[in-house]
């Protein structure tokens, strides 16, 4: 059985680490403080790969299945007998596998950044708000309730706002963490009805026990979500939507993307540990985690999950081969990385053979952590070096950094699918789901596994080639060990990660699934890739007129390209112009004349009338006293009189 | 020689009572005040002890109520006298007409 201590001690390490240095750090571990936040968190890692190793080969699996263990439930706040707000932690193959790759991530993170945040004036700061996310992130992967995984979400969110807006003193990292957490938290109200929805038709916010209810036909919990309706929609799949939409908003799914690309604003590292690995798949790991509910009982929210992601898998690979900002293209390709793993999931049945887009998913999330946490912090290393994350500054960096220029190189290939990296693999098995369930996704995943080869390698021309001169020449080397080593220890992650056998271990039902290899099958996606590569290389390689050619002969699309296809200035459109003039100006109005005139009308209706009566206060004692006797009179003569 | 009858009795009080009101309403004096709020309280005392005797002659609720107020209008002057002095410490004056700030 799980060891339960243990795997409360990966979550609660990171969380001791920020109660500590938030605390204590700027008093007492002004220097030590990234050494003790990289420790804690080592053996958080090591805690997680045991656990891991224990679930997957010695207690994970009863007949051949592996099992959804719930070693820790507490119940907190108990509704009604059934309904209860429990913290707990559940034990299956997706949330181990998080634990792996966010514990793991994390710490490639936290020894970065003691290079690359070297100096830094709120260095304990910063290393204690890394803890809080790790926490936060941690804490939702294991959720056993499902309004635990709301906590945590939104505790993510919080994180993710402070991290982003770390450089505090820079008004567009302040615009950036804002709108981060706006537009989260915007998706997060349809998450929190959704969970309402779903929480009032199974009568249970367990995980577990919510599965159970809403996937048996038989029982009346089922049979009345799928009869109420609202707007000739069952209740239950309005559930499901609305939750899709929290997990759309912190995966960046079109149109809730608009956050994550200015989210670009905070320090390196933390683009890497919360773009890369671990916030932005919060959402599908939600959407993996309802993934029985999705796939049994409500495939049209399934399909939902599918076209969006494969819409904005699509939109933002087309951005990104636009984009100048070597962390846009990396925060664009996330984009269209996420929205590989939506589709993969969207594509998917539940169990068996049918189950391959869901393991698909789970597996690219495995490699894509892998991967693009290797590019950020590639490109981190990069910006170290020459200050700038434009790519125009960069360019012919392979000779004076050599280690980055080849993890980089392994980072790219891996991202671009070529044989034998870790994409391929993870790719491989998202469009065979997708060639098996859904064709017209299938060519759209194909254009787009052509498109991120493009644009990868453009990018790692562009910084890596070009120019053979480097302008600025301060050759202070590349970074110290702190920032190679993670570097060369995801290199070796990304190259290798593609030949588990993810489907042995996480499957939709827990089965064992046999992913072959098909050599047919991946000719056409690794030649649409090498395609790409080429046409990169023979772009950017050389500095050349060919990219300015191409950019003006393909004029009106590739401004609507480079300028997001005006998203941001749809919705600015449409917060400024529409809801500001139509609602929030009639309400400031109303709010300014209605409502405040009637707290100012009392105000001075009361002053006006103590201002009459307060002449009665004369201090004349003897006018007092003619008045009381009036009124003693004037009473006596209404009861003598009129009363009787 | 006439008895006399509740009415004469009342009539007396009524007097007292008003007599005590103008003095109370004309002078300005504190003390003259204090002494015809005594007049109206003893009309009153009157006004009991006259109910009593003539129309519940064999109960003494009436008498009673009359030594309430007597030991009442006592402590009542106690308290009245000393306001009236430290009045008179700090305005050197007890006239009611200087004691108007009181009313802040």
């Amino acid at each position: 059985m799980p060891n339960t201590t243990l795997i409360l001690l990966i979550i609660l390490l990171p969380l001791a680490g920020f109660v500590m240095l938030g605390i204590y750090g700027r008093k007492f571990f002004r220097n030590t403080s990234g050494v003790i936040a990289t420790s804690l968190l080592l053996l958080s890692t090591a805690l997680a790969f045991y656990t891991a190793y224990g679930y997957f080969f010695k207690y994970g699996k009863t007949g051949g299945v592996y099992q959804k263990l719930v070693p820790l439930k507490y119940t907190w706040l108990q509704f009604s007998p059934g309904l209860s707000i429990d913290m707990g932690i559940i034990i299956d193959p997706i949330s181990v596998m998080m634990l792996v790759v966010v514990t793991f991530v994390s710490l490639m993170v936290h020894v970065f950044s003691l290079g690359y945040m070297k100096g830094d004036e709120r260095f304990p700061t910063y290393y204690a708000f890394l803890g809080l996310f790790t926490f936060s992130m941690l804490g939702l992967v294991v959720s056993s309730n499902i309004f635990q995984i709301y906590f945590f979400w939104e505790l993510v969110g919080v994180s993710s706002f402070l991290l982003i807006g770390y450089h505090y003193d820079k008004p567009s990292a302040v615009a950036a963490c804002k709108k981060a957490f706006i537009v989260t938290r915007f998706a997060d109200v349809g998450f929190l009805i959704g969970i309402l929805v779903l929480s009032y038709s199974s009568g249970t916010l367990d995980f577990n026990t919510l599965i159970a209810t809403l996937t048996s036909p038989q029982t009346n919990e089922y049979k009345n979500a799928i009869a109420a309706s609202f707007l000739g929609i069952s209740a239950l799949t309005w559930g499901l939507v609305l939750v899709f939409i929290g997990a759309a908003g912190k995966s960046a799914m079109f149109p809730l993307h608009i956050w994550l690309p200015d989210a670009m604003e905070g320090p390196t590292p933390v683009s890497a540990l919360i773009h890369a690995a671990t916030m932005v798949v919060a959402g599908v790991f939600l959407v993996a985690r309802l993934f029985p509910v999705f796939a049994i009982v409500v495939p049209s929210a399934l399909n939902l999950v599918a076209y969006v992601g494969a819409f904005s898998a699509l939109f933002a690979a087309v951005i990104a081969c636009t984009q100048t900002d070597i962390k846009r293209v990396l925060a664009y390709s996330t984009m269209s990385q996420i929205g590989y793993m939506m589709f993969a999931l969207g594509v998917s049945k539940y169990g068996g053979e049918n189950g391959l887009g869901y393991t698909a998913s789970m597996f690219h999330l495995f490699t894509h952590a892998m991967f693009k946490a290797l590019l950020f912090l590639g490109a981190g290393a990069v910006i170290h070096f020459v200050h700038s994350n434009e790519m125009k500054d960069m360019g012919g960096l392979r000779k004076l950094m050599p280690i980055t220029h080849l993890t980089f190189l392994i980072g790219c290939l891996a991202i671009a699918g070529v044989p034998p990296f870790a994409g391929f693999f993870s790719k491989e098995e998202i469009l065979l789901a997708a060639y098996q369930h859904n064709q017209s996704i299938y060519w759209i995943a194909l254009i787009i596994s052509a498109l991120t080869a493009f644009y990868m390698f453009r990018l790692y021309f562009q910084i890596f080639w070009n120019k053979e001169h480097h302008p600025h020449g301060e050759h202070h080397g590349e970074g110290g060990l702190s920032m190679m080593m993670p570097l060369v220890l995801l290199a070796i992650g990304a190259a290798v990660a593609g030949f588990i056998p993810f489907g042995h271990f996480v499957s939709s039902d827990g089965t064992r699934l046999d992913t072959g290899f098909h050599l047919q099958f991946s000719i056409a996606p690794v030649a649409l890739c090498l395609a790409g590569i080429f046409i990169a290389m023979r772009l950017y390689k050389k500095q050349n007129a060919m990219p300015q050619k191409l950019a003006a002969s393909l004029k009106g699309f590739y401004k609507a390209a480079y300028h997001k296809f005006y998203i941001d200035e749809v919705y600015h459109f449409i917060t400024k112009k529409i809801i500001f003039n139509l609602i929030g100006r009639p309400a400031a109005w109303f709010d300014k004349y209605i409502v405040d005139g009637l707290v100012n009308a009392t105000g001075n209706g009361t002053e006006d009338f103590s201002a009459t009566i307060k002449k009665f206060q004369s201090g004349k004692v003897q006018s007092y006293a003619i008045y009381f006797l009036a009124g003693a009179i004037g009473l006596a003569l209404l009861f003598i009189y009129i009363w009787k | 020689m006439i008895q006399p009858g509740l009415y004469h009795i009342l009539f007396i009080s009524a007097a007292l009572f008003f007599i005590g009101v103008y003095g109370f309403f004309t002078r300005r004096n504190l003390v003259t005040m204090l002494m015809s709020v005594e007049l109206i309280l003893n009309s009153v005392n009157l006004n009991f002890i006259a109910f009593n005797k003539y129309l519940w002659f064999d109960k003494m609720d009436g008498l009673f109520f009359s030594i309430f107020i007597i030991a009442i209008a006592a402590a009542e002057a106690a308290v009245a006298i000393a306001i009236i002095i430290n009045l008179y410490r700090s305005h050197k004056s007890i006239d009611v007409e200087q004691a108007e700030e009181l009313r802040y």
